[in-house]
């Protein structure tokens, strides 16, 4: 699939993600029944990206709205890529509600720990003690909370069926195989699928190449656990039944099944 | 007492796969049903194909029968966790090419405002029914006509949307097809505005199938999930409501101005009673233009000379025609359940004219005849 170079600042999380998952989206071969919705803040930057329809939505509302085009046609694979401002503060209700009701359609989240279009404000996601321009003095959590864990949460209100998991694009081949199976999980029905994941902002972290880095690979993990959180029983089945060489091959096959019956 | 297993596995669509039956209204069929009722079975009449929504009185029953006929027809239902949820996932069923609507009053219609606008960025062709209630705030579960201003021009933008003011259930049955084929035709959202009477009251009307009575419905289409490979078969669409530069938005703007007003003189519509030689013009919509057209024919029986203008759309508003109306006109009397409102919209189509303006602003409560009548011939004597 082709895409455009990304307008994103340099050391940008976004530009990475999405690359894992327009990988995912080849890998599964579903680009031309995939509709993309991003939403408000850095994520709309993608809305002309990829070579798939592509929707660029409201603040938190990209969930509904992919939600409502999953409800109309749910031949199509939804895929609402969103920041954490998006999905875990304005567009919370959005997300517990969707996960609550299994919808199936699948959501990226990407955690840079603050509001980085607007300039770099707290976001729940802000660990304790980070200065961000509305917590200049470093977060206090006795005022403004302890920062959002949100796979832990969808994990724990989602019924069975759901995909959940974190990733970071400081692993990109573990990132890339967490899409491939939100995307299969709601290709083959079962239920939402929710990765959120880890992404750099030197901008607004004002951090050179080594800090973001290490803000990457060692403090955000310690308050935010890289790993899957709830995988249906038959999405390991699909996986492990594909031989390696053959994977995308049975992957795609599996895509297909709803079309053929 | 219903089964649970039974009810349920009637709202999954495996249960709907038997349903045949295509034709919603048998040829032409007199009825006595409530507002909500009748809005339920013009959407299936105008083969819309699905519903989402959030519990709000006094739309409520909208919900209800939709969700009582909807397997019939294999057609769906959603209900989301707020009005914002209901208007953008609207929003999505309009953008994978179904007719999809919502319904909603008062502070539901405020949240609906945000989806409306996004809409009328990207020329969406969603239906919202509005069961206007008393406001502001939570105020009254029961009627008003004061969601006329956030209707017509809520929202950060211009005001692009279409507004019919129904005044009663035929109206409401008619309007209520027509808004799908406006709103697929013209692409601007379509509001049916219409208030807790007309959602509650029962009325006799005339249901149908408008294909039997030879009208057209105007089919959806798919702006996202058309065939063939995007990039190779087709171009992908790319829906967007940001943009970079000012002008980059005036462009577009420019577009949707030249494109409405356009449309506009096709859309307008509006009701007349007497107004050739009215020296007092009342001037009123929905319900209460009922009230003042009651109050026109006794006033007429007495020899005083009283015309009528009902707008049915608010917005575009037929201000050519108000204009011609008001100017053989000595005053004009402006009726309505809010303090003003419908005020503004008719001041603002007179501005230039030389004419007294006077009115009857009871927000929140319902206009009787009597009361139109008595301050009518105030303004006479």
């Amino acid at each position: 699939m082709e895409t455009k170079p990304h307008k994103f600042c340099p050391g940008c999380g976004h530009g990475i993600a999405l690359r894992a998952l327009g990988q995912a989206i080849d890998e599964l071969g579903i680009q031309d029944r995939t509709v993309f919705g991003c939403d408000i803040g850095c994520s709309l930057l993608a809305w002309d990206f990829f070579n798939v329809d592509t929707v660029q939505t409201h603040h938190g509302r990209t969930t509904p709205v992919m939600t409502g085009i999953k409800r109309a046609n749910p031949d199509l694979i939804c895929i609402a890529y969103m920041g954490d401002g998006g999905g875990y503060a304005i567009g919370s209700q959005h997300l517990v509600n969707a996960a609550g009701r299994n919808e199936k359609i699948t959501v990226i989240l990407a955690n840079n720990t603050q509001y980085a279009m607007t300039g770099g404000q707290m976001a729940p996601t802000t660990l304790p003690g980070q200065k961000t321009e509305t917590t200049p003095y470093g977060r206090d959590v006795e005022w403004t909370g302890l920062p959002a864990q949100g796979p832990e949460m969808v994990a724990a209100i989602a019924p069975e069926g759901a995909y959940v998991a974190r990733g970071t694009v400081s692993k990109v081949r573990q990132l890339q195989k967490m899409y491939v199976r939100a995307l299969l999980n709601q290709i083959e029905g079962r239920g939402f699928s929710f990765v959120e994941t880890l992404a750099t902002c030197p901008t607004n972290w004002r951090t050179n190449a080594e800090k973001t880095w290490a803000f990457l690979e060692k403090q955000m993990p310690e308050y935010f656990r890289v790993g899957e959180l709830k995988v249906p029983v038959t999405t390991e089945e699909t996986l492990k039944s594909a031989d390696s060489r053959r994977r995308p091959e049975v992957l795609r096959k599996a895509s297909r099944r709803g079309e053929e019956e | 007492m219903t089964g649970l297993s039974e009810s349920t596995s009637a709202n999954r669509p495996a249960a709907r796969a038997g349903s045949s039956a295509t034709i919603p209204v048998p040829g032409e069929k007199r009825v006595f049903m409530t507002g909500n009722e009748v809005v339920a079975w013009a959407a299936i009449a105008a083969r819309a194909d699905i519903m989402y929504g959030y519990p709000i009185t006094p739309q409520n029953e909208v919900m209800h029968y939709w969700t009582r006929l909807a397997p019939k027809f294999g057609k769906e239902f959603l209900q989301t966790e707020d009005e914002l949820a209901a208007g953008f996932t609207t929003i999505g069923g309009v953008l994978a090419g179904k007719k999809a609507f919502t319904a909603t009053a008062g502070p539901g219609n405020i949240l609906m405002q945000e989806p409306a606008s996004m809409a009328e960025m990207m020329r969406l062709p969603v239906v919202v029914v509005i069961m206007q209630r008393g406001g502001p705030s939570t105020a009254t579960v029961i009627y008003s006509q004061q969601e006329v201003i956030l209707t017509t021009f809520g929202g950060n933008g211009e005001g692009f949307r279409i507004v019919y003011s129904t005044s009663g259930l035929q109206e409401l049955y008619d309007y209520t097809i027509k808004a799908f084929n406006t709103a697929w035709r013209y692409r601007f959202p379509v509001f049916v505005l219409a208030d807790g009477y007309q959602a509650k009251m029962r009325e006799p009307l005339t249901i149908y199938d408008p294909l039997a009575r030879g009208m057209e419905l105007v089919p959806p289409e798919q702006y996202v999930g058309r065939p063939g490979m995007p990039g190779v078969d087709r171009p992908p669409g790319h829906y967007r409501n940001t943009y970079n530069t000012e002008e980059e938005l005036y462009e577009i703007l420019q577009g949707h101005v030249q494109e409405y007003e356009r449309v506009a003189p096709e859309i307008m519509e509006h009701e007349s009673l007497e107004t050739e030689d009215a020296d007092l013009l009342i001037i009123a919509h929905g319900v209460v233009g009922r009230a003042a057209k009651q109050a026109v024919e006794q006033l007429r029986e007495e020899g005083l000379k009283v015309g009528c203008f009902r707008p049915v759309t608010l917005r575009p508003l037929s201000a050519g025609a108000l204009r011609d109306a008001v100017s053989r006109a000595k005053r004009i009397l402006v009726v309505e359940s809010a303090y003003g409102q419908l005020g503004k919209l008719v001041r603002d189509a007179l501005c230039g004219l030389v004419v007294e303006m006077f009115s009857l602003y009871k927000p929140g409560v319902g206009v009787t005849p009597e009361e139109v009548v008595i301050r009518s011939k105030e303004l006479i004597a």
